[in-house]
């Protein structure tokens, strides 16, 4: 078991993760962030690799990615950032971006030195199913990582239960037809799709993503599913103060976890 | 420079046009899309072919062609070029295509698909104008709405067709992100697509983007080699020429002039890529001589991109040309020798694009300029048939031109 599949096994419900991209606000900002997560009780990240054309992100990531870019991030130094607070910090990590990026650091290198560096699991939207079980599902397994999925409420229940069968620590439930950070809370139409999903009986955790902001989202997110990821909202926090505890604390007013 | 062909040209290599089942052309192509678009592009792929082979489709498709568009388009003997050059050079007159260019071929036949598909509502990005023009065109004849994407550098650039597409009714969408082109043009429309994907269709205008895309434009496209083929024989009694010359961006005009004759072991073909300001002078849309194998815009192709995989700004002062990917069927004709794709500066391009007003009273667009340019860096002989496939007209480019030769 990796650590993410650990964090599942002993906590259900009420999961709260958060997203940021490396390299944002500033080329150094990783482990601070990472830390002020870990303290603040957050239960899991994903750490955003950036890429200059993130086709499924809004503006709030465009910008955060174009940004660390600019201040030079790179995969290679994002290892190295991860390797030196290995050791220092428990919360589980994923790594999430797009996959020319991985290709060309070479997909079996990076695998390798995600786990080495203490990554639980990748995210990598674009990666087609079929490619993955194809020539990614060894080298997942080899390093014990876990494979994430996303789903969407136009996502057909055969679809779905594929995705199921493939993942083993959780999968990410897209709350609406959307890029990232639409400041919109949930309604009928999520109700409805949450529901659906519930009534499958699905054997993974299910996360919800996208739009999380507030209280209403979070807390729908919490009823109906095993828990949510927030992550536009916490770039705005971040973009706003630089200093990471701070930025995790306001985040968590806005989300009604905290009072003023 | 001359070209040198390490192929042999006499062999013969049967269906490398179209994409086997996954969308990959040897290595290239398939569909890397996050799961936002997954379902609006499995919807396209499981019925573009059997909407594109029904006998409805066909016979309002080809109508529209012949009454709408204005097909098939002359192929011209162009004698004041072809004693300048010595070889038999046709231009293949797309430019006489209603709006200017080849753009409509595809644009009436995603139209119809969308149509069939209903979606009520098409968007579209443009890189030139000539594409948003050509989508705004059709949608003001089926009475569909229609939003155009295009970046803001091009919508300075290509004026005129900004204006053709508001007086057509369409919605022009001003891209402020990355390098304000075609390429963040097209990243805009898929996000608007990811948004609204139950009434959307995406009508992508070149053979770019994820299955089918690359395999629907080049199919929609193929009417041009098509007639290229029949007008041969009348004109010159064979069916194929030597040579063909096209520019290629995302490469639908090549892909569409070169569709009959990839692999006949016989036609040698020729794609032209914008340099920029020189293929080493970091000013470049050469994608097929700097790219690397990788992903844009959803498929796996030649990309110009950085060590880290970030994907590089293209420059060219053709719209229609920067664009740092190029469609997968391309990568995979330049990767097996099927077809060699040369690099042309922008000023080449320009020299091109008065000769060719100059010796045939045509003003081709700066795109089309860069296959112009190609007759001086090749060696014909006397009786090769050489055709240029002229994907459109120079209209919008004056203002380019002047500049240009008023600086000379
Ligand atoms: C006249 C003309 N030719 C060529 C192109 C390049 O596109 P493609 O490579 O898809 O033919 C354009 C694109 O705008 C164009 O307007």
């Amino acid at each position: 078991m990796n650590a993410l599949q650990n964090l599942f096994h002993n906590k259900k419900q009420n999961q709260l993760s958060l997203f940021f991209t490396a390299g944002y606000p500033t080329i150094d900002s990783t482990a601070g962030i990472i830390e002020a997560c870990q303290k603040a009780g957050i239960d899991f990240l994903e750490v955003g690799m950036p890429y200059s054309d993130p086709l499924a992100d809004g503006p709030v990531i465009q910008q955060s990615s174009t940004r660390a870019i600019v201040n030079g991030m790179t995969i290679e130094l994002l290892f190295n950032q991860l390797e030196a607070l290995k050791g220092k910090t428990t919360i589980p990590l994923l790594l999430m971006g797009y996959l020319n990026p991985v290709i060309q650091f070479g997909a079996e290198r990076f695998m390798e030195k995600a786990s080495a560096t203490g990554a639980s699991g990748l995210i990598l939207p674009d990666l087609p199913i079929h490619e993955y079980r194809e020539e990614y599902q060894t080298l997942f397994e080899k390093y014990n990582l876990s494979p994430v999925f996303l789903i969407t409420p136009h996502t057909s229940d055969e679809r779905i239960k594929l995705i199921d069968e493939l993942s083993n620590a959780f999968i990410y439930v897209v709350s609406s037809a959307a890029t990232t950070g639409k400041k919109q809370d949930f309604g009928q139409a999520q109700l409805v799709y949450f529901q659906r999903l519930k009534s499958m009986n699905l054997k993974n955790p299910l996360i919800g993503g996208f739009g999380i902001h507030n209280r209403q989202t979070l807390q729908q997110a919490w009823q109906n599913l095993n828990g949510a990821i927030c992550g536009s909202a916490f770039l705005k926090k971040l973009a706003a103060t630089p200093d990471a505890e701070k930025a995790v604390e306001e985040l968590k007013k806005d989300l009604g976890l905290k009072m003023d | 420079m001359t070209v040198k062909f390490d192929t042999n040209p006499t062999e013969v290599k049967r269906n490398q046009n179209i994409p086997d089942e996954r969308g990959y052309y040897g290595g290239f192509g398939g569909a890397y899309i996050p799961e936002m678009l997954y379902p609006n592009v499995e919807e396209l792929r499981n019925n573009y072919l059997q909407v594109i082979e029904s006998a409805d489709f066909r016979k309002e498709f080809e109508l529209l062609l012949r009454d709408y568009v204005g097909r098939p388009t002359p192929l011209y003997y162009a004698g004041n070029l072809s004693e300048t050059y010595g070889a038999k050079i046709y231009l293949k007159r797309e430019d006489l295509c209603h709006t200017g260019a080849h753009k409509l071929n595809s644009v009436v036949g995603q139209a119809l698909i969308a149509r069939h598909l209903n979606k009520p509502r098409i968007i579209a990005e443009t890189g030139a104008g000539q594409h948003g023009v050509a989508s705004a065109t059709v949608c003001a004849l089926m009475k569909i709405p229609c939003t155009v994407f295009m970046g803001s550098k091009d919508i300075v650039r290509q004026q005129a067709n900004v204006l053709r597409m508001k007086m057509l009714g369409a919605e022009v969408i001003a891209v402020e992100s990355g390098s304000k082109t075609l390429k963040d043009a097209t990243n805009e429309a898929i996000r608007h697509w990811i948004n609204h994907p139950d009434d959307t269709y995406y009508l992508i205008g070149s053979t770019i983007g994820p299955h089918p895309y690359p395999d629907l434009v080049a199919r929609l496209q193929s009417v041009i080699s098509e007639e290229i083929q029949s007008q041969l024989m009348k004109q010159e009694g064979k069916d194929y020429p030597d040579y063909v010359l096209a520019c290629a961006g995302g490469g639908s005009n090549a892909a569409g002039a070169f569709f009959h004759f990839i692999g006949n072991g016989k036609t040698r073909l020729i794609g032209t890529e914008a340099a920029g300001e020189g293929v080493d002078s970091g000013l470049t849309a050469a994608t097929i001589y700097s790219g690397t194998p990788g992903i844009i815009h959803g498929c796996k192709t030649l990309l110009m991109q950085t060590s880290d995989g970030q994907v590089m700004e293209a420059h060219s002062v053709s719209a229609g040309l920067d664009y740092p990917g190029i469609g997968p069927m391309h990568a995979h004709l330049h990767t097996t020798g099927l077809a060699q794709y040369l690099p042309v500066t922008d000023t080449e391009a320009l020299d091109a694009a008065q000769m060719l007003s100059r010796e045939e009273g045509i003003i081709p667009a700066l795109e089309t300029a860069h296959a112009v340019a190609a007759l001086s860096k090749l060696q014909f002989k006397p009786d090769d048939v050489v055709v240029i496939c002229l994907s459109g007209r120079g209209d919008k480019d004056l203002q380019t031109y002047q500049q240009y030769f008023q600086e000379i």
